[in-house]
């Protein structure tokens, strides 16, 4: 890789330690990627969940914490993905103390780096939606697909220890999502009918995700008609990055690079590839709901937006969560602030539902928590977290929001 | 007989390992109980084995970010693989092989990976170089 004078500065060690290590692993990484330089970044964005963290990445970033003040401070604007443990309300849960204090670790090490602790998987919808064509390096799956296909931004899948080395240089290895030719369309679908409601959205998502199967695959849709809102295209995005490890999508006519079919394709357009109803189904089986009792549901992955705060709080007005079953709902602490001065937030905890600010279901010691709760039948309407937590010894199963607020209700699924 | 098989050049040191080949993608969120060092994914084709000390060979990698602090964990616990070979990595692998000091490479010349090797081969993972090399074959002890 090529380097300027001021990463070779930062290479050798000027700069200290922390951005020595970032270039070194930058340029590890960019190498298995053919990146010729590094690109400027404007913004960066880790996960930094302690389930993923663990003793070894917690201790490495206390290492980064412990250098001068001016050699660990991160170089541009740098936010958080949900975190592990919400402090004011891990107990109940049954996570431990341990969790907690490793928890309370990492925060002061993140602090102490100059990190702004967001904890929020939704930072497009609530904080600063990167620009078209402003390259970043997103920490989130469906952080990075939202933003690089309904905003036009430049990212990759940064992982916790890309992102923090981004975040420490402010610059990334310029390969992947950040090269045009990277986004051009490789797959093209067309849908003959559009999802309606959230957890629809998400259904299509997964499945185009699971068809393309692939990080470097670039599918493009047509047959959308009219703008999609933010929270479908979220669900959508989330479910088809999950499912597919996919980083980018295009609609025509709706996408900013993709006004037509023909702007996204170099030559003639992709074989087209029809979903119908029946394609649909077939994904939605497999988290086919049985009908028996349910031990826990859960509004998460993304975490809601305002939106659907307000809308599962309208579901459980006069309602009250059975006594047999939990509802859980996880927002991001700005969308949660808000709420609570709505009344949102008390009007669902007044149904007996849980609300955790700043973390995610999925990364919050799931298999921990289901032990301690007993909770292995799950309902959710988001199509990313049934696809996650099969592994985490749940079964798992999908509904829609208004059906799930039901089970919650009933203790059964509808 | 030995099989040479020429790859891009990888991430981590040179490794020598028995194979665990699965046509399955991966993730270490999704798929793991890396508490048990076992697969742990009832749909995943490996459910229920041991990764430990294993060269695993699978076609990609799938869902999220958090792999990349996993891979470092794991080897911090000594439950982790010895290498992971895929048709095509994604960034979060790349990015946490590197963390991770493990050994990583995929695009193989010769066609699908998955196919190439199989399960209990034993073989040499050289990503500087970009080869991985089959000394010997399961089929053939």
């Amino acid at each position: 890789m090529k380097l300027n004078d001021e990463e070779k500065a930062m290479l050798a060690g000027e700069t200290g330690e922390p951005r020595r290590w970032a270039v070194e692993h930058m340029m590890e990484v960019g190498r298995m990627f053919d990146a010729a330089d590094f690109v400027p970044v404007a913004q960066a964005h880790m996960m930094a969940d302690t389930e993923s963290l663990g003793e070894a990445g917690v201790a490495f970033l206390e290492g980064l914490a412990a250098h001068p003040e001016t050699e660990r401070r991160v170089a541009v604007p740098m936010l958080t993905d949900p975190r592990g443990v919400d402090l004011s309300h891990y107990r109940p849960l049954g996570q431990t103390e341990e969790m907690a204090d490793l928890e309370r670790r990492t925060i002061a090490a993140c602090t102490a780096l100059g990190i702004l602790m967001t904890d929020s998987c939704v930072t497009y919808q609530t904080i600063m939606p990167p620009v078209r064509g402003e390259h970043v390096a997103y920490g989130d799956t469906g952080v990075v697909i939202y933003c690089n296909s309904v905003l036009g931004a430049r990212s990759n899948f940064e992982g916790g220890p890309s992102a923090l080395a981004a975040g420490l240089t402010g610059r990334t290895p310029r390969y992947g999502l950040h090269l045009d030719r990277n986004r051009r369309a490789t797959r093209r679908f067309i849908v003959s009918e559009r999802p309606e409601g959230l957890t629809d959205w998400g259904v299509l998502g997964g499945l185009i995700g699971r068809l393309c199967g692939s990080y470097w695959e670039v599918p493009v849709l047509e047959g959308i008609e009219g703008a999609p809102t933010s929270d479908e295209m979220k669900h959508f995005g989330a479910a088809m990055a999950s499912f597919g490890s996919t980083p980018l999508f295009h609609i025509a006519g709706v996408t900013p690079e993709a006004p037509d079919l023909e702007s996204v394709c170099d030559g003639p357009p992709p074989e087209p590839v029809e979903i119908g109803r029946e394609d649909l189904e077939g994904l939605r089986g497999n988290f086919g709901a049985s009908g028996d009792e349910v031990d826990v549901v859960v509004f998460a992955a993304p975490q809601l937006s305002h939106v659907e705060m307000a809308r599962v709080a309208d579901l459980l007005e006069d309602c009250h969560v059975h006594e047999r079953t939990a509802l859980i709902v996880c927002t991001s602490p700005t969308v949660a602030a808000d709420c609570e001065r709505l009344g949102i937030v008390g009007r669902i905890e007044a149904a007996g539902a849980v609300v955790l600010r700043g973390t995610c279901f999925y990364n919050q010691y799931a298999r921990e928590i289901g032990e301690a709760n007993g909770w292995t039948r799950l309902l959710s309407n988001s199509v990313k977290i049934v696809n996650i937590l099969g592994g985490y010894g749940y079964r798992p199963a999908l509904a829609s929001m208004e059906d799930c607020v039901t089970a919650a209700v009933t203790g059964r699924v509808p | 007989m030995t099989l040479r098989l020429r790859c891009h050049p990888g991430i981590g040191p040179r490794v020598e390992g028995e194979a665990l080949v699965a046509e399955d993608d991966f993730s270490a969120r999704y798929d793991l109980d890396r508490l048990a060092g076992t697969f742990s994914r009832p749909g995943h084709k490996l459910a229920g084995l041991s990764y430990v000390d294993r060269v695993l060979v699978l076609n990609t990698a799938k869902g999220g970010v958090a792999s990349a602090w996993m891979l470092r964990e794991m080897t911090e616990r000594g439950l982790a693989p010895k290498a992971i070979l895929f048709n095509a990595a994604n960034t979060i692998l790349a990015q946490g092989a590197a963390f991770a000091g493990m050994a990583l490479c995929d695009r193989f010349e010769d066609g699908d990976i998955t196919r190439l090797i199989a399960t209990g081969d034993h073989v040499i993972v050289d990503p500087p170089v970009g080869l991985v090399t089959v000394l010997e074959r399961a089929a053939e002890r």
